[in-house]
């Protein structure tokens, strides 16, 4: 991998303030989502308070029905909390409209998700521009970024193939390069290992950990322990609530896990 | 995104799905191109049925005598006796509005020539007539005001006539039989077609001298009709006014008594033939407009079919950045896209239909830019229109929901 790309595309500009601090991107305080079902209310999450900095890599863990994803959806944008303010590089986006929400959403946080999502009959190089179509971007421009965010994740020789005709792990990869194609602030990974087999799970956790290492703050909501392992620190929810937030112990280089691992023939 | 982009979005999915597509297009298509057709079928056929009005002769009013109450007997047109030449050279001395007169009367004869021989209708009148409806000679000439006076036996021709009774030989100079009588023929008249009025071969006649047939063939004194031309078209209606109160003094007809003639306006028959017409097209445009109208609910139909099969795509897009405002445009233009191209193919079906009858039929068919234009016009409308529901659908999707939709 190029560390140059990677550097100017995954590390915004300011990565420390000019205190040396390391910069606050996600403060949420206190935010509750009260689902209205007919006549049944569902408190999916009863007083969230995190704040991830700068660079951080950070696995959110807990079983279905735990809030972890109705919490990441609104660490998203896709959805907005009942109560509680979520400030986005200090930016109160808790009370955004739709139309101000899209626009973070295309511009500040880069989605990969469990079933990959890319559209079909459409190439690589397309799918990776995607996002850059809603951004008012010249058409040079686009195609540029989207070679660098292809190249960036090991797809440069891939640009023209069509996600039928990529494998899992490659086609994750084409969506963690359409992620990072408008340089957002955050990488919101929802399961992303969830439909790969355990070696290429690694490998995309290898891509992520090298990201990350460049400078990309990164989401990724799992309950697999395994790859919580790769990250350096893990929320656990239960109930709508966090139980637990603490670093791990030494995480694990998915490159030197690879090593260890055997080559399935495909 | 820049509509460029949308385009290329919009093109993209269509051309996915192209038997679909062009399937959907189909109503649109067989729409205006049966709009196209049915107005340019109509707008022919007007043209046409002017034309014709106007060959009948400028500025002409057909006065015929009326039908007459007879002790509770209603006799047809043409009954009365009261009509007579008389009237028509008050007509040309009093009617300012009356350029000129001509006074006819008919029957129905043998003409023989030769061993020849052929049933038509004998009309009986003055050399003015040929002046009033604009007949050509294509031999010959008119008979004389000379022979009027002296009752000659002479004729002029129909083509009909001429064809059934001198295949190829000049008929002018020539003597037929009508009845027992001989005629000399002076002149042969331009063929003229089926009229388009009374639905008969105009060519089908022999004209004579109106005191001729009076007196040696029928025995009448009275006239069946008067042609006048009146000074302009614009003087048409005056002269009507005109001849009715002249013929109507002239007639001792009184206050609130039926008229015992009948005064036709040949401008009054161009409207109501104009006005026919436009009804026709109405009619037919009408039923081809509903056409268009389930060709737009077939875009309604499968929009809403795409906008379901592709909720997924509507949740990748918006959590990708796309606004509300992105996901309406981009179904929006989609079916203005298929409803513009069917439109423009349309076209092409119509006018191509419209030849394929005109050749078939033989019926005359105007195509006009203004009948184009409203069918791309109408087209576009219809995508808008009934791509508007779908694409709202489309934009109000929840992008979570969307996203998990399988």
């Amino acid at each position: 991998m190029d560390a140059r790309v990677a550097n100017s595309l995954a590390a915004p500009e300011t990565q420390k303030d000019r205190t040396g601090q390391e910069q606050v991107i996600i403060q949420a305080r206190d935010i509750h989502k009260i689902y209205q079902l007919g006549e049944t209310q569902v408190h999916a999450l009863r007083g969230v308070s995190v704040e991830v900095k700068q660079g951080e890599f950070v696995a959110i863990m807990g079983a279905s029905g735990s809030g972890k994803s109705t919490f990441m959806n609104i660490l998203g944008c896709l959805d907005k909390p009942t109560s509680g303010t979520y400030l986005l590089e200090g930016i109160d986006v808790s009370q955004m409209d739709k139309k101000a929400l899209a626009g973070i959403r295309n511009r500040k946080i880069g989605f990969v998700f469990q079933g990959f999502n890319l559209l079909a009959r459409t190439t690589a190089l397309e799918n990776t521009e995607l996002p850059t179509l809603y951004a008012r971007i010249d058409k040079a421009e686009r195609r540029r970024r989207a070679m660098e965010a292809l190249n960036l994740v090991g797809l440069g020789d891939r640009v023209d193939h069509f996600p039928s005709q990529l494998s899992g792990g490659q086609q994750q990869r084409v969506a963690i390069a359409r992620a990072l194609v408008n340089r957002p602030s955050i990488l919101l990974a929802d399961e992303p290992t969830g439909n790969l087999d355990s070696r290429t799970s690694v490998e995309v956790m290898e891509v992520l950990q090298a990201l990350n290492r460049q400078g990309l703050t990164i989401i990724l909501v799992t309950h697999e322990h395994d790859i919580s392992q790769f990250t350096k620190r893990s929320i656990v929810f239960r109930d709508g609530k966090i139980r637990r937030d603490e670093p791990v112990a030494r995480p694990a280089d998915a490159a030197e896990v690879l090593k260890t691992m055997p080559v399935i023939e495909e | 995104m820049d509509l460029i982009s949308t385009l290329r979005v919009a093109f993209r999915a269509l051309a996915r799905n192209k038997l679909r597509s062009a399937l959907t297009m189909l109503g649109i298509i067989i729409g205006v191109g049966a709009v196209i057709a049915m107005v340019g079928i109509g707008q022919g056929a007007d043209q046409t049925m002017q034309q014709q009005i106007a060959n009948l002769g400028s500025n002409m009013l057909f006065v015929s005598a009326g039908s007459r109450n007879l002790g509770g007997l209603h006799l047809g047109w043409g009954a009365t006796k009261t009509l007579v030449r008389d009237d028509v050279a008050a007509m040309v001395k009093e009617c300012p509005a009356v350029a000129a007169a001509a006074p006819g009367a008919g029957a129905t004869a043998q003409v023989v020539y030769g061993n020849d021989n052929w049933g038509t209708r004998i009309t009986g009148t003055t050399p003015e007539y040929f002046d009033i409806r604009t007949w050509a000679f294509q031999g010959g000439t008119s008979f004389t005001p000379d022979d009027v006076t002296n009752a000659s036996n002479v004729a002029v021709l129909g083509d009909t006539v001429r064809k059934n009774l001198f295949a190829s030989t000049d008929p002018v100079g020539k003597t037929i039989r009508v009845g027992n009588l001989p005629f000399m023929v002076v002149g042969v008249l331009v063929p003229k077609g089926q009229s388009p009025a009374m639905n008969e071969d105009q060519d089908d006649i022999i004209i004579v001298p109106l005191t001729t047939l009076q007196k040696k063939i029928t025995g009448q004194t009275w006239l069946r009709f008067v042609m006048v031309s009146a000074r302009s078209r614009s003087a048409s209606y005056a002269a009507q006014q005109q001849i009715e109160a002249l013929l109507r003094d002239r007639h001792r007809i009184r206050e609130g008594e039926d008229n015992d003639f009948a005064v036709r306006n040949l401008a009054d028959m161009a409207d109501l033939a104009s006005e026919a017409s436009r009804v026709t097209t109405l009619v037919f445009g009408s039923v081809a407009g509903i056409t268009l109208l389930v060709g737009g609910i077939i875009i309604m139909n499968v929009m809403l079919v795409s906008v379901t099969e592709r909720t997924r795509e509507i949740g990748i897009r918006m959590a990708i950045g796309a606004t509300e405002a992105d996901v309406q445009r981009q179904f929006l233009i989609e079916a203005v896209v298929m409803s513009l191209i069917g439109g423009a193919i349309g076209i092409v079906f119509g006018v191509g239909l419209s030849f394929m009858i005109s050749s078939t039929f033989g019926w005359p068919i105007l195509i006009s830019g203004a009948a184009i234009g409203a069918a791309v016009a109408v087209a576009g409308a219809i995508g808008i229109f009934f791509g508007y529901y779908p694409a709202q659908k489309a934009a109000r999707l929840d992008p979570i929901e969307a996203l998990r939709y399988e």
